[in-house]
């Protein structure tokens, strides 16, 4: 272990220094949270006294923050600096009354860079790398998040943003690109134009891609892999937690680091709000322990997860979340049933006659909920009759109907005729609303 | 042995004209032509006087597949296709799908879908039937 190369030594703490660093750390985040209107109010309205949080476990006396607290507060509720110390501000696309808005000191600016440069390093990337940054800058923090973490670690980076395809692909030729941010629908979107330009994407330099701001499934992360020739990390992170950078994949691929000297990880039932067993499923919530303009307490991310607490080969100590589930925002009901759009996913990707893209769409037949699944025949793959298509389309309901209770209606369409998009894909359609409801 | 172009297409308006479409941009001569369709769904055959060409043009990301058959040459008469039916039944060939066109007054040209297409062609050519390569239908068809 001594040897493991890393960033930054907190990596490599044994437990008890770093739970010692999150429960000094955290007394002081709940002393810098009180600053903030909104806490201020929370801690004398339950009570609660500040210094009366002693281990890692007494945090479970502080009430949760919802994300329906940010949208109360907007726009300075929870903000626990004087507004001249902000030098940043990310804010959620949504409308008003919805809209979130998270701000940052210059040393959470730096703190957030250190945290992804420490990512980035984990995967391999060097101050030699070619960093093209597929993702949108601006409000959304996939950009300009991996961009300072990159920049910090010496590499070259090309802020192209998402979009323009043909210019991603002639950059990545040009410039000898050696490792990509991208949103994994994006890197499917863009094999179409590799064709289109004849060039393979594993005759180029690339080294290795992050993958994030969407969940995908693993037989998405295996299809990509093989296409583009090369590992796809996973990468988790939420705007009302600074970004991108939270948790990270290892070259092991098999879970994400959550960086515990930054934040204190839990895991709950999401209906109870009790903690789950390790390695249950539950959702994680999640508390800063190092922001100081906007410090949050318990927040429920809505993000799906469980904790791998057996000890990684890699040697890192911080330990690892199972890869996200899907967001609690993503389960859509029909018929009474639950199901997560990555269910979905996880079926049609085991399949190979079944392309990258996929839609599926809930809309009403009558009273009843009816459940559409459409699907992208691949070219290579037909076979040229009838029954191969028949045979298909049962075998995909029934696997279906085995993984989410529900017998859906699969539809099998021509190659390239599902929309593909540039930003996060939109997989599902819920046309319910606007269907026979009151009619 | 001829290919014969099998095109995934969905069931609804447009599509064939799509494919029509891009055969006529092509200048391919479609000979025959066969819709299946379950539901939604369809497979489109095609016999074309240039397969290869008719198969660039329709091209990615359409899924199209070449499948080959039997091509013969008969008298275009009453009991033409009798013969070679009783042919390939007494050898216990089971005909998938059969499409045919008259070439002339007095010629058909019979298009068979059958599992092993050189064992057909075998025992139709020990019948004294002509079956046609690439060549020899694409001059028949011209």
């Amino acid at each position: 272990m001594a040897s493991v190369d890393v960033y930054d030594a907190n990596e490599l703490m044994d437990r008890s220094s770093l739970e010692q660093l999150q429960l000094q750390r955290l007394r002081w985040s709940i002393e810098q949270a009180g600053r903030s209107p909104h806490y201020n109010k929370v801690f004398s309205e339950s009570g609660i006294a500040p210094d009366s949080v002693r281990s890692l476990g007494d945090v479970r006396r502080l009430p949760f923050t919802e994300k329906q607290d940010l949208r109360n507060n907007y726009p300075y509720g929870l903000l626990a600096v004087p507004n001249e110390e902000v030098v940043r501000m990310h804010h959620s696309s949504g409308t008003t009354g919805m809209a979130i808005a998270v701000f940052h000191t210059p040393g959470d600016i730096g703190r957030w860079a250190d945290l992804v440069a420490r990512c980035l390093y984990l995967v391999g990337m060097r101050k030699e790398d070619v960093f093209q940054n597929m993702m949108s800058y601006g409000l959304f923090t996939g950009g300009l998040g991996l961009h300072y973490g990159a920049e910090k670690l010496g590499a070259f980076v090309i802020p192209t943003g998402a979009g323009n395809s043909r210019r991603q692909i002639q950059f990545m030729q040009i410039f000898e690109t050696t490792a990509i941010h991208i949103i994994p629908s994006y890197a499917l979107a863009l094999l179409a134009t590799f064709e289109e330009m004849g060039v393979d994407p594993r005759s180029l330099s690339l080294r290795f891609a992050v993958g994030g701001a969407e969940p995908y499934s693993e037989g998405m992360r295996e299809r990509l892999q093989d296409a583009w020739g090369i590992p796809f990390y996973n990468c988790y992170g939420l705007s009302e937690m600074q970004g991108p950078g939270v948790a990270f994949e290892c070259p092991e691929q098999q879970g994400l680091h959550v960086w515990e000297d930054s934040y204190l990880a839990e895991i709950v039932d999401p209906e109870t709000g009790e903690p789950v067993a390790d390695g249950q499923e539950g959702e994680l919530v999640l508390t800063t322990l190092t922001r100081e303009a906007m410090p949050l307490l318990r927040y429920r991310t809505r993000d799906l997860s469980s904790f791998i607490s057996e000890p990684c080969s890699c040697g890192r100590t911080h330990r690892r979340l199972s890869r996200i589930q899907g967001r609690a925002d993503d389960m859509f009901i029909v018929r009474g049933v639950n199901i997560f759009p990555l269910q979905i996913e996880r079926v049609l990707m085991s399949m190979p006659e079944v392309g990258h893209n996929y839609l599926i769409v809930i809309d009403r037949d009558g009273y009843v909920d009816r459940l559409t699944v459409r699907v992208e025949l691949t070219a290579e793959t037909f076979q040229g009759d009838l029954a191969q298509l028949r045979s298909l389309q049962e075998r995909l309901t029934d696997a279906l109907r085995e993984e989410i209770l529900v017998r859906p209606r699969v539809e099998l369409v021509e190659p390239g005729t599902i929309p593909r998009q540039e930003g996060k894909a939109i997989r599902v359609v819920d046309e319910r609303e606007l269907g026979g409801k009151e009619r | 042995m001829i290919q014969q172009l099998a095109i995934f297409s969905e069931n609804k308006p447009g599509r064939l004209e799509r494919i029509t479409d891009a055969l006529t941009q092509a200048n391919v001569n479609i000979r025959a032509i066969h819709v299946a369709s379950l539901g939604d769904m369809g497979v489109i055959k095609l016999v074309v006087d240039r397969p290869d060409d008719a198969y660039k043009a329709l091209g990615a990301p359409a899924a199209v597949r070449k499948i080959p058959c039997v091509a013969v040459r008969v008298r275009d008469r009453p009991g033409a296709l009798h013969e070679v039916t009783r042919v390939l039944s007494q050898a216990g060939i089971n005909i998938e799908n059969a499409s045919g066109f008259a070439v002339s007054r007095s010629e058909a040209i019979l298009i068979l879908e059958v599992a092993d297409v050189l064992a057909a062609e075998r025992i139709l050519a020990q019948a004294e039937f002509s079956t046609l390569d690439e060549g020899e239908f694409e001059a028949a068809v011209a």
